[in-house]
């Protein structure tokens, strides 16, 4: 075949415009403006000001702490319901699959706002269904706004409730393109279904479950809507304040863009050694 | 014969025992998002348990008008997520039909940066994107900002690419016999072809675009531009607003986009899976 650089680039132009204009060019700014002083004007260079500030800002290490706590339980507990789910609605025992994949895929349309009003008032302390349940069988309300454990978990569940059958989906697809075969010649051989999954389905997945890993860690680096509306601006007293809000309040309230460029490349430098680290480990053996 | 297909029947009503709950816990908010939407505010805020629909969605939808001007946004979100999805479903694709079909310089360079991106958070380029539309362009709390910015995608380039990749080169080469020119080629054989794929991208595009949040809310912020979600945001946290409002608002931002994903699951499916799919 031969090159054909000038039709493929007119192909391209559009695409990679807007690619130069609106990533290209801000990924670099951004880095910029980080060792830049940005609330004088004109905004000045100062190497240390905002990164020198961010070593030693209470607000940015509670923010990475929350971060990183749901980062650690969610991504682990939504990957681990995915794949149950997945697993269960591929079998073929199963009936009415139809209705048992829109439960599960329903919230994939979601908008965020929309959901977040929902589980602020199911949550609600007094008149929030959740607690009308709990109190039916006979367990305690729980305040789950003004603690921060109850807050943490709260955002936990919507985010789980929410993303969940998007991995299931994605899993599921990657299940389905394992070859029919395979688990024919092991079920002749009487190998049980549990060990299948664990021996041929688990292995030949292994790629799709780091994907959905990587695409959920970038997801839940970046939670803003969440925090910023189910728990009320990071509430209980910054108790679920995350990375994602305090770049919100530093750069979009308090107008420091300097500073919230430095908060913004702290989460891309955690999103691509996290996501190297995931790769490593589930390198290929060679 | 009969052991075997009643130990089948076991499993299967273990599967069904299990997985039936879970499937109700799942339906639990959005129910309880209808249930909410068609109750007075002293009902939501009321001791009892209630959990079948009442008839107060048109007051509720009343106050959430009273509220802010709900229909005036949805009617920015719908002009904005149809434009958009046409653009990035036109940009997209040519950018992956290149990807898919040419032998050209940079190839893998462009290949490797756009899969480098899927990896990148979006926080990254926010705080220029935002300078350079409200300030450089003074384009904010314009249908522009709302719509070019976002165009850029990384995962449905790498669709394109692959749902071309797999077409036969016959089709393309025969029309190339003839003299047909490549931009007539893409258009007229090409697009036709991937109809299915291009259908699944639409819905995806669509849906990211009616729900995004973030880039409206910092860019649209002037009431008269703001999109709907950006709109029913504003009065979540707000402490004298009708909840039944903001429930008759969530309702109408979520049941269009599920009586879509119904009808056309296979896509929407398809469009999110394709990330998977080597």
């Amino acid at each position: 075949m031969r090159y054909q650089n000038a039709t493929a680039y007119r192909f391209l132009a559009p695409y990679l415009l807007i690619f130069a204009i609106f990533w290209v060019w801000p990924i670099i700014d951004s880095f910029m403006i980080s060792f830049q002083a940005t609330r004088t004007v004109p905004w000045r260079f100062a190497p240390t000001f905002n990164w020198g500030r961010l070593i030693g800002d209470p607000a940015f290490f509670n923010a990475l702490k929350n971060t990183l706590l749901i980062l650690v339980i969610q991504v682990p507990v939504m990957i681990t319901l995915a794949l149950v789910m997945a697993v269960l609605l591929n079998s073929p025992l199963l009936k009415a699959r139809g209705l048992y994949r829109f439960a599960f895929f329903a919230p994939v349309v979601v908008g965020e706002v929309a959901y977040s009003a929902v589980f602020r008032l199911m949550f609600n302390l007094n008149f929030g269904i959740i607690n009308k349940l709990l109190n039916s069988v006979g367990l305690p309300s729980v305040d789950w706004f003004s603690n921060v454990t109850p807050a943490m978990a709260l955002i936990m569940i919507a985010v789980t409730w929410r993303w969940a059958g998007y991995n299931a989906i994605i899993l599921l697809a990657g299940m389905q393109s394992i070859p029919e075969d395979v688990y024919e010649a092991a079920t002749l051989d009487r190998v049980s279904k549990l060990r299948q999954f664990f021996f041929i389905t688990l292995p030949l997945l292994k790629p799709v479950i780091v994907f959905c890993l990587v695409l959920s860690i970038i997801g839940t680096m970046q939670l803003f809507t969440e925090p910023f509306l189910i728990t009320e601006r990071g509430g209980p007293g910054g108790g679920t304040e995350t990375l994602g809000l305090l770049l919100y309040r530093q750069g979009f309230r308090s107008l420091n863009f300097g500073y919230a460029s430095a908060v913004a490349y702290t989460m891309a430098g955690l999103a691509i050694a996290i996501t190297l680290v995931q790769l490593w480990l589930t390198r290929e053996p060679k | 014969m009969s052991s075997l297909s009643s130990a089948r029947l076991g499993r299967s009503i273990a599967l069904h025992l299990f997985l039936t709950p879970l499937a109700l816990i799942w339906l639990f908010p959005l129910w309880m998002m209808v249930v909410f939407s068609t109750m007075p505010d002293n009902g939501i805020f009321s001791p009892g348990i209630e959990l079948l629909p009442h008839g107060n969605f048109m007051d509720n939808f009343n106050n959430l008008q009273r509220d802010t001007d709900f229909v005036g946004a949805i009617g920015i979100s719908v002009s904005v997520a149809v434009t958009y999805t046409f653009l990035s479903v036109l940009l997209t694709s040519m950018a992956g039909w290149a990807l898919a079909r040419y032998r050209f310089v940079g190839k893998g360079v462009v290949v490797a940066i756009i899969l480098g991106t899927i990896t990148l958070p979006y926080a990254v380029v926010l705080i220029p994107q935002f300078i350079m539309v409200a300030r450089d362009f003074k384009l904010a709390n314009t249908w522009v900002a709302l719509i070019v910015p976002p165009l850029f995608n990384s995962l449905g380039v790498l669709f394109m690419r692959q749902s071309f990749s797999m077409m036969p080169d016959d089709l393309f080469d025969a029309a190339r016999v003839e003299g047909v020119k490549e931009w007539r080629i893409f258009l007229f054989v090409a697009l036709p072809l991937a109809r299915p794929m291009l259908a699944a991208l639409a819905i995806i595009l669509f849906l990211a675009s009616w729900n995004n949040y973030l880039w409206p809310l910092l860019i649209n912020s002037q009431p008269g531009s703001m999109t709907a979600p950006v709109a029913l945001g504003t009065l979540i946290g707000l402490t004298k607003v009708s909840w039944g409002g903001i429930m008759a608002g969530a309702v109408m931002l979520t049941v269009p986009m599920l009586v879509v994903f119904v009808l056309l699951q296979r896509h929407f499916i398809a469009g999110i899976a394709a990330g998977a799919i080597k």
